[in-house]
């Protein structure tokens, strides 16, 4: 597979207006232009979880690690770790990281390791059949819960705000201007980023009307703001009928986890540092 | 042979573990042999926390009931190990706290009046130890500034106020041999991972393995190492694997409840086919079970970890040179063949300390894995005759790397397609014959004692040490397997020869070695099973050995 092109040979199995296809078109339009810009895309590494997102990573020709439902994040923050100079875009569903690996999602954030998560946030569960997630509204009736759950949604990017993520932004799988450029405002930041996109699941839960009717821009909006940002995320929670903001929320310059790690690495005369311990055990 | 042992306790917070470490220092010092067994309860302040110190001419790796000398800095000292007295024991207690014969010190008094805080009623009880037993004030001095960390100054001043105030009674014999380093098998397992090229170390602490944590991030700035302790087991395993597609050679360290998380990542490990070394200290269960003590019940669900089918080494060394020797040889192994190794210890082994021969850190050295050095289309995982794919790491220009958990092609990419899915796993399953090939090379099992000996004693793991000396005594034959995945049976059934009753000594509750030789048609006559946390003395299997061979 040459790279000139960004696409592979895999057949695309998502279904007929998935709202995956507008996320593989912005991150391929994306990547196209980091390699215009002169980045190297060899640098780039996209893991993927479990599930319809995932395999986002055989449709895009560059280095990719296909990881297992829920463990994007730890796989995403080893891989930072052993060489920090890489752009490490990590891909979850919302079962895979509101779901079964929250954990990771809320130590990544409090480490601010620079890694982007994208979320295909479907909040449906469409591989399996469609069970409900994490951000299912109240009253969601899938084949697990046929006579509605009785539990609200977990608004991630307040649960990430809190959780020290420092930069946050909402996507729609409908309009890919506005999400490309969410996108490389998002991989452009220093930190742990976290974009969670509307992507809807035509086959399992379609809410391209109620999205396109409540969706507008963030504007005039100060994404520096903690407590501002914080009013912004709770404008929609989620599970209430509200308008959607879409764009960036919180966007904020911090220490990262990975920069102390660039000081390893350095080959080291292990045998006469080991000669040194014995003797120093003697 | 000449053998000496020492017992020193106290409540846990009382120092007991760095008491045990000096005393064992000042006899290695003499040229004594060393091998210390630490027992604690799982809590912090409190219990009864002590160490059996044991010198010996020739190298040992296990404990005896019987002590020469008792170190008590609290009642249950006195009380709990009286059985373990000789005629001539000698016992030094604190007479401030302690009711009992023998040679009592006023230690709250003397610290105090040497300006000192509590915890150093073990350097002043060392002191006295010192005298007693003939060591000279130099040695002391000397072993004492080494070892302690903080407050060397005051904590020898108060350890000569010990040795002033007590009378030689036991002339401890120097031995004419140099002093060996001493290493637990945890610094051991550390050792053996640096020689061979350990770039880092990710893990959540559990008893016994945090040693290999707490060892390797003291050094991680010398060694350049990196070192992560991360929210959980499942990230810990995830995160190493993250290592190795980048091509940093990584390992994890845990005990069976963590490696009960670690179980998808070693699938995943089995299927991306990137390499990963796992530290499985074995401790009683299931579930918590009895978090500080010793067991040997985890070796089934080593063996058999993970779901679906893929090839795994199992290694289980016996004492601190094997665990530096085969640790250094399971990050080798897991890098040329791409698949997890496990380096299975127990709480005997990782947490016992060890005169150490340096040898073993110097016969290994770090292996390069097969890389990719062509131009043009680069396949992850390009099916060749030995199933091993020549490897790439990012960032690699004009490479595409693509790693998966999913059944793929060549590429990686992923597909459902019957032929390549029955072609993708040959090659993965391919790799177990030549690994096995690949382990004639080294001495996957060990045999001592007599070798014409009928009756073969067969161990694994810390059992080597008991096995061994006491074998010797009665004249048997021992069988130690090193390896146990994939087993060695050629090797095996090799040392069994001539054995006409063979003998399985386990620290499990069901024989699972004896399970495995079965497994494999070799007959196992009788089982020495023990349970209850401890590991064997070698008075008790020398008296087990001689009923099960009546």
């Amino acid at each position: 597979m040459s790279q000139n092109d960004l696409g592979t040979y895999a057949v695309n199995t998502w279904c007929p207006g998935c709202g995956n296809f507008a996320i593989l078109n912005a991150v391929k339009a994306i990547l196209d232009e980091l390699r215009n810009e002169g980045f190297p895309l060899e640098k780039v590494v996209l893991v993927s979880g479990i599930g319809c997102h995932a395999k986002i990573v055989d449709y895009i020709n560059v280095n990719s690690f296909y990881s297992i439902h829920g463990r994007v994040v730890p796989v995403a923050i080893g891989i930072k770790l052993a060489n920090p100079d890489l752009k490490v875009i990590g891909f979850a569903g919302d079962g895979d990281a509101y779901g079964e690996g929250l954990e990771h999602l809320i130590f990544a954030a409090k480490r601010n390791i620079d890694i982007t998560m994208i979320i295909h946030n479907n909040r449906v569960y469409g591989l399996t059949t469609g069970q409900y997630t994490p951000t299912s509204p109240l009253g969601f009736r899938g084949r697990s819960t046929p006579f509605g759950t009785r539990e609200l949604p977990i608004n991630p990017l307040e649960l990430m705000l809190s959780s020290g993520a420092t930069f946050l932004a909402r996507g729609y799988s409908h309009g890919i201007e506005l999400l490309k450029g969410i996108f490389k405002e998002a991989l452009a930041h220093k930190g742990f980023s976290l974009v969670d996109v509307l992507q809807v699941c035509v086959t399992f839960y379609n809410m391209y009307q109620y999205y396109t009717r409540h969706a507008y821009e963030l504007k005039d909006h100060d994404p520096r703001n903690y407590d501002g940002a914080l009013q912004k995320i709770r404008e929609w929670d989620y599970n209430k009928e509200a308008p959607i903001a879409l764009g960036t929320f919180y966007k904020k310059e911090a220490a990262t986890f990975e920069e102390p790690f660039r000081d390893y690495g350095a080959q080291v005369d292990r045998g006469s540092k080991i000669r040194q311990l014995l003797e120093k055990n003697i | 042979m000449a053998d000496f042992s020492v017992l020193i306790g106290g409540k846990a917070g009382e120092g007991i573990n760095q008491a045990a470490s000096l005393i064992a220092h000042l006899l290695n010092r003499l040229g004594w042999r060393i091998y210390v067994y630490l027992d604690y309860p799982s809590l912090i302040r409190g219990g009864h926390n002590f160490a059996i110190i044991r010198a010996s001419e020739k190298k040992i790796a296990v404990h005896r009931d019987k002590i020469d000398v008792l170190l008590a800095l609290n009642q249950d000292t006195v009380d709990l190990h009286k059985h373990r007295l000789k005629d001539n024991s000698l016992i030094v207690y604190d007479s401030d706290t302690v009711k009992s014969k023998g040679s009592g010190l006023p230690l709250e008094k003397m610290i105090k009046e040497e300006g000192g805080s509590a915890i150093m009623r073990n350097s002043c009880i060392i002191g006295a130890f010192c005298r007693a037993a003939g060591i000279k004030q130099d040695i002391l001095e000397e072993v004492f500034k080494k070892h302690i960390p903080r407050e060397a100054d005051l904590n020898i001043k108060i350890a000569l106020r010990g040795y002033n105030e007590t009378e030689e009674s036991l002339a401890l014999p120097a031995i004419s041999q140099a002093p060996f380093s001493l290493f637990t098998g945890n610094e051991a397992i550390g050792l053996g991972l640096i020689k061979a090229g350990l770039k880092s170390y990710i893990a959540y602490p559990m008893t016994p393995s945090s040693g290999v944590l707490h060892f390797l991030a003291g050094l991680s700035k010398e060694f350049s190492l990196k070192v992560v302790h991360p929210e959980s087991e499942i990230s810990v395993i995830l995160m190493a694997l993250g290592f190795a597609y980048c091509g940093e050679k990584a390992a994890v360290g845990t005990s069976g409840g963590g490696f009960c998380l670690m179980n998808e990542g070693l699938s995943l490990a089995g299927m991306a086919e990137l390499p990963v070394v796992i530290v499985m200290g074995q401790r009683p269960g299931p579930s918590t079970g009895v978090p500080t003590y010793t067991a040997q019940a985890d070796l089934n669900f080593v063996l058999n970890a993970g779901h679906g089918e893929f090839v795994r080494l199992v290694t289980a060394p016996g004492d601190a040179e094997e665990a530096c020797y085969w640790s250094a040889v399971a990050l080798n192994i897991a890098w040329k063949y791409q698949i997890p190794c496990f380096v299975l210890t127990d709480k005997t082994l990782n947490e016992a300390t060890f005169s150490f021969e340096a040898s073993a850190v110097d016969s290994v050295k770090e292996e390069p894995p097969l890389l990719w050095d062509k131009d043009g289309d680069y396949k992850r995982y390009l099916n060749t005759e030995t199933g091993v794919s020549p490897l790439a790491f990012v960032p690699r220009k004009g490479a595409v790397i693509k790693a998966s958990s999913y059944e793929h092609d060549d590429y990686g990419i992923t597909t459902e397609d019957p032929a390549t899915i029955t072609s993708s796993y040959d090659k993965r399953l391919r790799k177990e014959k030549y690994l096995a090939q690949d382990l004639e090379k080294y001495r996957a099992v060990k045999a001592y004692g007599n070798p014409s000996a009928e009756c073969a004693v067969v161990c694994w793991g810390s059992n080597k040490g008991v096995c061994v000396e006491a074998a010797e005594k009665l004249g048997l034959k021992v069988i130690q397997p090193l390896v146990l995945s994939p087993f060695p049976l050629k090797q095996f059934s090799e040392a069994l020869k001539g054995a006409k009753k063979v003998i399985c000594v386990e620290n499990n509750a069901t024989g699972m070695l004896a399970g495995l030789m079965s497994a494999r048609g070799l007959k196992v006559d009788k089982m020495i099973l023990k349970y209850d946390g401890r590991p064997f003395s070698l008075d008790e299997l020398e008296s087990r050995l001689g009923e099960a061979m009546r």
